[in-house]
């Protein structure tokens, strides 16, 4: 090590997947400027996929595919790796590691990621005295177990796997790969009894079978015989199974002695605190498998992630707060080919549990889920995890569940997903907006694109109206053969920055991130900025920072450039503010004048009550706004639209609540507040609701007796939804207070391009109404106040008339007829050989418009 | 009368477009499409999307691509190849000159 080096030495014990990954987040956080890193492992290799030791035995994954980070990873990072080296000792008062061969190392701060071990019961035989496990014995637990058993199987003809857990399965499987006979001993009186209740293990049992494997049940196993090498297992009823190959895969142990030799709390595994750090100890950290969390030991992957996560944010200072606070366990796998999901409780255990079970032993299909409180506590798939997805994220997350239960387990009402997605034919158009067909999606999946967005993006099917997005998502699945990899894209905000909105969001405040670039800067590995991230980060940003907000204008979809919408020629559409629908004769005569001056080729209503003159060039927008001098009515951005409007009290003889004064208040409120979709509302006098308040993203129906209902999420576009009630409020105030926290509650939290009809259903309108109307969290001041900034921030965009923001902000970006074209001028071109003809384009001036008064046009177009 | 090489025209200054955006220039028969992008260097491709005609100079873009503002259609800006699946554009070679002014090539005719 230098001698300078001021860093602080991290000394990391275990090389494994927990071990490792927590150095990788430690290095993403900048950890390596504060750290010089020693790691120390037992294995004489880089660290591997643990997991994917399954694949290597059943010959699906070489063995150098499952390595994570190879011996290069390590120096290239200045890691001082010692590997194949065991750490005997913990010193922790000299603050020294004592290793197997005899050296010592001093550590400033020290992870212990040890692990956990196969765990072996004490079978008469299993060992033979001095040497380790008797001849044909076999742990299932590293890369050397697996070798071994391979090289030793293939010489061999029956093989006995001690365990029906997870990890026995996927050992009997692999190992038919190698030998003709497997039997599968287990001593409980079901497989899988850790996750599965009996009768999912009971029709697990069947599939197995299925496959050629041999099932004993409550098998103990009392002796391993044979005097040189394995003959067979004697199990308790007396029953022999004879064999030559036997694997334990009897279940894991922390691998905690070293730490309790060494002086550590250990229980179950080593006892750390939620900042993973050791229990009373200030320097020692310990993250994977041999840690005990709040009583919880962990033997699955992704609550080793959320550790190391914590653990790296804590060591570094990126984030003192970070703290883990244990997992819920869900898992899906494939267990020996079966696909298996489970999470939560296998079974009910209070009286007033709810349980649904559905069971068809033939097919191998069993399903269940357990209900306590309206909330999803437990479920179980096995052979048809379909509705794994929404199972998962209703247990994470504790969504709203649908009163008919069923509907968790089946798709009710459409054909099944297998059923359409391979009996659709060919030609059918999948995607309506783009065109796309059945045989392209297929084609581009055969093309080797294995993910759902890698498919929509490469076909831009689903990228219109989004309506088709679940049948697409069917069809990829289907022609994928199941093997659909998981976009780890598909829960980031943007697509080029990998985070979620809230870890996102949080990261920003933290860094005080006020502009796109900033972002990319500090966000994106190697700073690389993402054109299709722009536009949802420059809206989560304004929505943020409001008036601190950085505004980067290339940032901008080219709407939210120039301010009005783009249409299919590359002219735009100009939508003046026309608050609740109403207008008066003069404003209707001054957009009648300005239609003429401009030739406006058309002149229409919107669905939203507007007027709209469609087919202005980008060059005359400012002139035309100007002629107008009127506000702009918002009809391009991802923003607050419009408030259509019923006549209401005035002159309706059934209305009963002033809907039109009632809809233009909301807007002037709210117009021009973006959010990750546009937002569309209504108010409508009575409940026969002439201005589709239903169905709109906030409508508010007046309803006898001077009350308000508030109905939120309701669409009628791509997708039709009747929106929730959300609330009857007396008055209109209390309106335009929900409205405003209803709306920064959607801005804050839905994802980029999520409309509320599909916010609101994922949230579950219980949550959402505990939280605005109810306020639940304890945040509705904090959503009111953000709001009110948000509102006191509008400035009218049409003003930029007067002063254009950048350079040619109004300049054609296309011809549209044919081209004024630029006399050519006597200026030789640089550096070209030979015979040239000098001439000189130029940008283009906006096709003789009568005023083309905003100074875009270039020096070179003002000589013609 | 046939030329062999490429000919260079002078546009307008490189100031008159903006860090990270396009603007669209007519030189001869062709609609150029020039990008200033976020570290000052510049990229030249038609400004036509081969899809629906879409203004590209219009589009979003980042260090590699231009996406297309009617229909999200992607183009390499280096190369012109579209990432959805579209007909490439035409790459034109783009520099500044000493006096900070917009030098396209067009291909011989």
């Amino acid at each position: 090590m230098d001698a300078v080096d001021q860093r602080r030495c991290l000394v990391v014990v275990g090389n494994g997947m927990a071990g490792a990954r927590t150095v990788e987040e430690i290095l993403e956080r900048g950890g390596g400027d504060q750290f010089a890193i020693t790691m120390f492992g037992e294995e004489p290799y880089g660290n591997y996929n643990r997991i994917l030791l399954s694949n290597v035995l059943s010959g699906v994954d070489d063995e150098a595919g499952i390595f994570l980070n190879d011996m290069s990873w390590y120096a290239e990072n200045g890691i001082t790796l010692h590997a194949g080296t065991r750490v005997i000792r913990i010193d922790r008062f000299a603050r020294r590691i004592y290793a197997d061969d005899g050296t010592e190392t001093p550590y400033d701060k020290l992870i212990i990621a040890t692990g956990s071990r196969a765990f072996v019961p004490p079978i008469p035989g299993i060992h033979r005295p001095g040497r380790g496990y008797h001849q044909g014995v076999f742990a299932f637990r590293t890369i050397d177990d697996t070798r071994n058993m391979i090289r030793y199987a293939r010489e061999h003809e029956r093989a006995v796997v001690i365990g029906g857990g997870l990890l026995g399965l996927e050992a009997a499987r692999g190992l038919q790969n190698h030998l003709a006979h497997v039997t599968l001993v287990h001593a409980a009186g079901h497989l899988m009894n850790a996750q599965l209740d009996a009768q999912a293990g009971a029709i697990l049992r069947r599939s197995i079978e299925r496959l050629g494997i041999e099932v004993v049940l409550g098998a103990h196993t009392t002796e391993v015989l044979g005097k040189h090498a394995v003959t067979g297992v004697k199990l308790k009823d007396g029953r022999t199974v004879a064999c030559d190959v036997v694997v334990v895969a009897a279940g894991i142990r922390a691998n905690a002695e070293m730490a309790a030799t060494s002086g550590l709390p250990v229980e179950r595994g080593i006892v750390v605190d939620d900042q993973m750090r050791v229990q009373d100890e200030v320097d020692i950290y310990s993250v994977g498998e041999c840690v005990q969390h709040r009583g919880e030991t962990y033997g699955l992957v992704a609550p080793l992630w959320e550790q190391a996560r914590v653990l790296a944010d804590h060591i570094t200072g990126t984030n003192p707060n970070a703290a883990y606070h244990g997992s819920r366990l869900a898992t899906k796998l494939k267990v020996a080919g079966v696909d298996v999901a489970s999470m939560g409780l296998k079974e009910a255990e209070r009286d007033d549990d709810e349980t649904v079970v559905f069971a068809e032993p033939r097919k191998g299909v069993y399903k269940s889920i357990i209900i306590r409180d309206d909330r999803l506590v437990g479920a179980t798939l096995l052979g048809d995890v379909q509705k794994v997805a929404f199972l998962m994220q209703a247990f994470d997350r504790g969504l709203a569940l649908p009163k008919e239960r069923v509907e968790m387990l089946f798709d009710l009402g459409a054909p099944s997903a297998d059923v359409s997605a391979a009996e659709l034919g060919d030609d059918v158009q999948v995607c309506n907006c783009n065109g796309v067909t059945k045989r392209a999606l297929v084609d581009t999946v055969q093309g080797g694109v294995k993910t759902l967005t890698g498919v929509m993006d490469a076909t831009r099917a689903g990228k219109g109206c989004g309506s088709c997005k679940g049948l697409v998502a069917q069809i990829v699945e289907w022609a994928a053969d199941g093997k659909v990899e998981d976009d780890p894209a598909a829960s980031w905000y943007v697509p080029g920055v990998p985070m979620p909105k809230a870890e996102l969001m949080a990261v920003i405040r933290e860094h005080g991130l006020k502009s796109v670039s900033a972002v990319f800067a500090t966000l994106v590995p190697g700073g690389e900025e993402d054109a299709k991230s722009k536009m949802g980060l420059a809206s989560l940003l304004r929505m943020m920072w409001g008036d601190e907000y950085v505004d980067e204008r290339d940032a901008r979809f080219i709407n939210d450039r120039v301010h009005a919408n783009i249409q299919r020629d590359g002219t735009f559409s100009v939508v003046p503010q026309i608050k609740g629908g109403v207008t008066t004769p003069a404003q209707l005569k001054r957009i009648a004048e300005v239609a003429e001056k401009y030739s406006v080729p058309l002149v229409k209503i919107t669905g939203g009550q507007r007027i709209d003159l469609l087919g202005i060039r980008k060059e005359d927008l400012p002139s035309v706004w100007a002629d107008l001098d009127m506000p702009s009515g918002y009809a391009y951005g991802k923003s607050f639209r419009t408030v259509k409007t019923c006549v209401g009290s005035d002159f309706c003889r059934f209305g009963v609540g002033d809907s039109t004064a009632l809809g233009i208040a909301i807007e002037d409120r709210f117009k021009a507040i973006e959010g990750p979709g546009k937002m569309k509302l209504a108010v409508t006098g009575c409940p026969r609701n002439c201005a589709e308040a239903y169905v709109k993203d906030l409508g508010v129906v007046a309803i006898d007796g001077g009350r308000w209902e508030i109905y939120v999420g309701g669409a009628a576009g791509a997708h039709v939804r009747k929106g929730d009630l959300l609330a009857v409020v007396d008055s209109p105030d209390e309106v335009i207070t929900l409205t405003g926290r209803f709306l920064q509650y959607y801005r804050e939290s839905a994802n980029w391009l999520e409309r509320t009809y599909a916010w609101v259903p994922r949230l579950g309108i219980d949550h959402i109404r505990a939280v605005v109307v109810d306020d639940s969290d304890g945040i509705a001041a904090r959503l009111d106040a953000a709001m009110a900034a948000s509102v006191a921030a509008y400035r009218d965009p049409w003003l930029e008339r007067r002063d254009p923001v950048t350079p040619g902000q109004f300049r054609t970006s296309l011809p549209l007829a044919v081209l004024p074209q630029v006399p050519v001028r006597d200026t030789v071109p640089v550096a070209v050989p030979g015979p040239v003809v000098p001439s000189i384009g130029s940008a283009v001036p906006g096709g003789g418009s009568a005023d083309n008064g905003n100074g875009a046009g270039p020096a070179s177009a003002r000589r013609v | 009368m046939a030329r062999l090489v490429a000919v260079e025209h002078q546009l307008g200054p490189v100031d008159e477009i903006p860090l990270g955006e396009g603007r669209a220039y007519a030189v001869g028969d062709d609609m150029i499409a020039v990008f200033r992008l976020r570290d000052g260097s510049l990229r030249a491709v038609s400004a036509v999307c081969p899809h629906a005609g879409g203004p590209l100079a219009d589009g979003l873009v980042d260090m590699k691509v231009v996406v297309c503002p009617l229909h999200q259609n992607t183009f390499e800006l280096a190369t012109g190849c579209s990432t959805t699946g579209q007909s490439p554009l035409t790459v034109y070679p783009v520099r500044a000159d000493a006096d900070g002014r917009l030098v396209v090539g067009l291909p011989p005719a």
